[in-house]
């Protein structure tokens, strides 16, 4: 079948209520044919009771009876399109208060993020944090749309002085690929057609990029990692002293054969099976669920890694972290909290609180350490057992854990290793 | 450099993700249920859990809200899909339910047991002390389920609170609870209806004869068709007619819309799913009554 060979792209959109957001994720998906009938109706009839005079495309994400009453977005919301070379997956993010913790939430798992500037107003505080959020959660692509392009003429210079400002603010931002679109959401420009408008613009259209942008290096095919997730034991005749290690590739090449160092004992042995329900397997990659099998049984657990001798990841107790907060109580100074890291559970102390971080002006405040929500500090913390880490920048899998509340069970922060 | 050549499909990933989540479900908690339908996503559902645990058994039993009102060929399919996987099936009935007094049915020409299900599902997860029910919810259906977690968590009366959710990041889920409280979790959440028949086709996967074109006595209301049976009243001026028709959802008969389809291999559903022009629950009549239908059900412990 054709559609065997799509890949899966997954992007945020960041943005407030009036620089256009919404209306470019409508058009994404009504002109790729993503909105049907029955919903455009169902918005049509809203936005018209609400007496609006135009059909109001921010109603088909904003789901909740609160969102549409108080006309603004809660919660990320996913929302789905095709064409023939991907699917995508956009995690759409609200540009209000909670802003900074959806918009972490939604960058997580992202390939790419959508920054619009509106052409009228240029480079603003939130063009800069959502710049800022990217490179922290380390999205490995980032577009620059400079928005309503229509309002101003279509002018060249107006982009070429945006794109101008944004570089220069964001070389001190750790990004990697950033690249530059002039559209008109509202009016279509360089959206998924090329815009008639700016002859002056020879690169792609927004559609185009999103098609075709590289992201088969955006895993880690380098450092093996791979987490134990589930142990599977028949006990069944046939499958009497079967007992295989479930998990995903967290990052690195599995192949059966290899010689590999198990985390915590530092045992050696070999991969003997690659085994999944449709059949062996030779070689493993991220981000497939499989299940492997050992030359010799040293009976490991949940939370315990296979990695390779001479490429191992850091083990401490000891761990600095850039943390993200969610919650409105604020990060308690020596607060203990559970943590989730890859598959291992732990529990830390919060040691020190080294600074918060601005994210506006980049400033680091080592004076004033309260963390509310929405901050972001740097930490140390100490855990009850070792962690097996690598650093964020290298691998957003094993670099990556949240913090819990012991008492509300809610996830309160998110923490990302240097 | 070795060459690379290390990607998946858009429904290899999709799988891998799902049978990630399903791992996730049996290492985090003690006691958790799958709950099936009948229905493609389940069945996609319970197709993922088979490959999850492979070669062991789906380590958690099947739990069928069974409202009474189901198609026969369900219910074949059901019983049939149980004994292939070997796994235990429970059965919710909604019509013990009315007839113990536990809930009311509702009157009238539109009446339907599809909200009585909450309280016989919340029920059947009290009864077995479930603290995880695994569902097929996926988020491109409907505008709340569009904002579901993988891990969603319930208050100690089932509820969901859509403005309390904890924040789900990377692939890290959090799992712990109060007694009493338990998770509803949904491993197919960024699956698409195409995405599911896509896969569905490619993995050769039997599905109930439901899905495909067949003849059937139906009638109109309410610019739905749906299918002459007594579990239905119907008004004097509704007339039945014979029409070639099929499902694009398996739900109870009393909402499920058919269309008029001649698509009688997966094949011809995919290419129908692709140019249609209107969401599946478009037909169905739970969802029509009111613009955050589905969100108030959810709130109170539906699916």
């Amino acid at each position: 079948m054709e559609t065997e060979n799509t890949e899966l792209l997954r992007f945020t959109t960041a943005g407030s209520v009036d620089d256009g957001k919404s209306t470019l994720i409508g058009r994404l998906l009504y002109d790729s044919k993503a909105i049907f009938e029955d919903q455009y109706e169902a918005v049509r009839r809203a936005s018209e009771r609400r007496g609006e005079e135009e059909v109001n495309l921010a109603l088909l994400t904003d789901g909740l009876r609160a969102e549409r009453e108080q006309g603004i977005t809660i919660d990320v919301a996913y929302r789905y399109f095709a064409t023939p070379k991907r699917k995508f997956i956009i995690a759409d993010t609200p540009g209000h208060i909670q802003y900074t913790r959806n918009m972490v939430t939604g960058a997580s798992t992202a390939n790419a993020a959508i920054i619009l500037v509106d052409a009228r107003k240029g480079i603003v505080e939130q063009t800069r944090r959502h710049a800022f959020i990217a490179s922290l959660l380390q999205i490995p692509h980032l577009v620059v749309c400079i928005n309503k392009m229509d309002l101003v003429d279509y002018n060249e210079e107006v982009y070429n002085t945006l794109k101008k400002e944004f570089e220069h603010f964001s070389y001190k931002l750790d990004v990697k690929d950033v690249h530059f679109i002039p559209i008109s959401a509202l009016r279509g420009d360089n959206v998924v057609d090329r815009s008639k408008n700016m002859p002056w613009y020879e690169g792609s259209t927004l559609l185009y990029y999103l098609e075709n942008v590289h992201i088969g290096s955006d895993h880690n095919f380098i450092d093996t990692r791979f987490p134990i997730q589930y142990v599977i034991r028949p006990n069944t005749d046939a499958y009497h002293d079967y007992r295989s290690y479930a998990g995903r590739v967290s990052a690195g090449v599995v192949k059966k054969g290899d010689e590999v160092l198990l985390l915590p004992s530092g045992f050696k042995t070999r991969i003997a099976r690659i085994d999944t329900f449709d059949g062996e397997l030779q070689e493993a990659y991220p981000p497939m669920s499989v299940s492997l099998l050992l030359e010799e049984d040293f009976d490991l657990s949940r939370g315990d890694m296979i990695v390779r001798e001479h490429n191992q990841p850091s083990v401490s107790q000891d761990i600095d972290v850039m943390v993200c907060w969610f919650n409105e109580r604020p990060m308690q100074p020596q607060g203990k909290y559970r943590i989730l890291h890859t598959t291992q559970e732990a529990r830390c102390i919060v040691k020190e609180i080294r600074y918060k971080l601005d994210i506006n002006t980049l400033h680091r405040d080592t004076a004033n350490v309260h963390i509310g929500m929405n901050d972001i500090a740097r930490l140390v913390i100490r855990t009850t057992k070792p962690l097996f880490f690598d650093s964020y920048r290298r691998n957003r899998q094993t670099g990556s854990l949240i913090f819990i509340d012991e008492g509300s069970n809610e996830t309160v922060g998110a923490g990302m290793i240097i | 450099m070795e060459r690379f050549n290390y990607n998946l499909s858009h429904l290899k990933e999709l799988e891998a993700e799902s049978i990630f989540v399903m791992r996730e479900v049996a290492a985090q908690f003690e006691n958790p249920v799958l709950m099936f339908s009948g229905g493609k996503d389940s069945i996609l559902l319970t197709y993922i859990a088979r490959k999850a645990f492979f070669p062991a058994k789906i380590p958690f039993p099947l739990l069928h809200i069974d409202t009474g009102h189901n198609f026969e060929e369900t219910m074949e399919y059901r019983d049939w899909w149980i004994g292939e996987l070997g796994v235990r099936l429970l059965v919710g009935s909604v019509q013990e339910a009315i007839e113990k007094g536990l809930v009311l049915e509702e009157k009238g020409y539109n009446a339907s047991r599809n909200s009585l299900q909450t309280a016989v599902l919340l029920e059947a997860i009290e009864q077995g002390k479930f603290d995880a029910a695994i569902g097929g919810a996926r988020r491109d259906e409907e505008k709340a389920r569009a904002k579901e977690r993988f891990f969603s968590h319930r208050d100690e009366f089932g509820q969901w609170d859509p403005k309390n959710q904890r924040p789900e990041l990377w692939n890290l889920f959090n799992g712990r609870k109060h007694p009493g409280e338990h998770f509803r979790v949904f491993p197919i959440s960024n699956w698409t209806e195409l995405d599911v028949w896509q896969y569905l086709a490619q993995e050769n996967v039997p599905l109930p004869s439901l899905y495909f074109s067949h003849e059937r006595e139906v009638f109109e209301r309410d610019g739905m068709w749906l299918a002459a049976t007594d579990a239905i009243p119907r008004r004097p001026d509704e007339e039945i007619r014979k029409m070639r028709i099929r499902f694009r959802t398996i739900g109870d008969m009393t909402c499920t819309g058919a269309v008029p389809s001649d698509a009688d291999t997966i094949e011809k559903i995919i290419e129908e799913v692709a140019a249609s022009r209107v969401t599946e629950r478009g037909g169905r009549a739970d969802d029509r009554r009111t613009e955050t239908a589905m969100e108030d059900r959810k709130k109170q412990g539906y699916f």
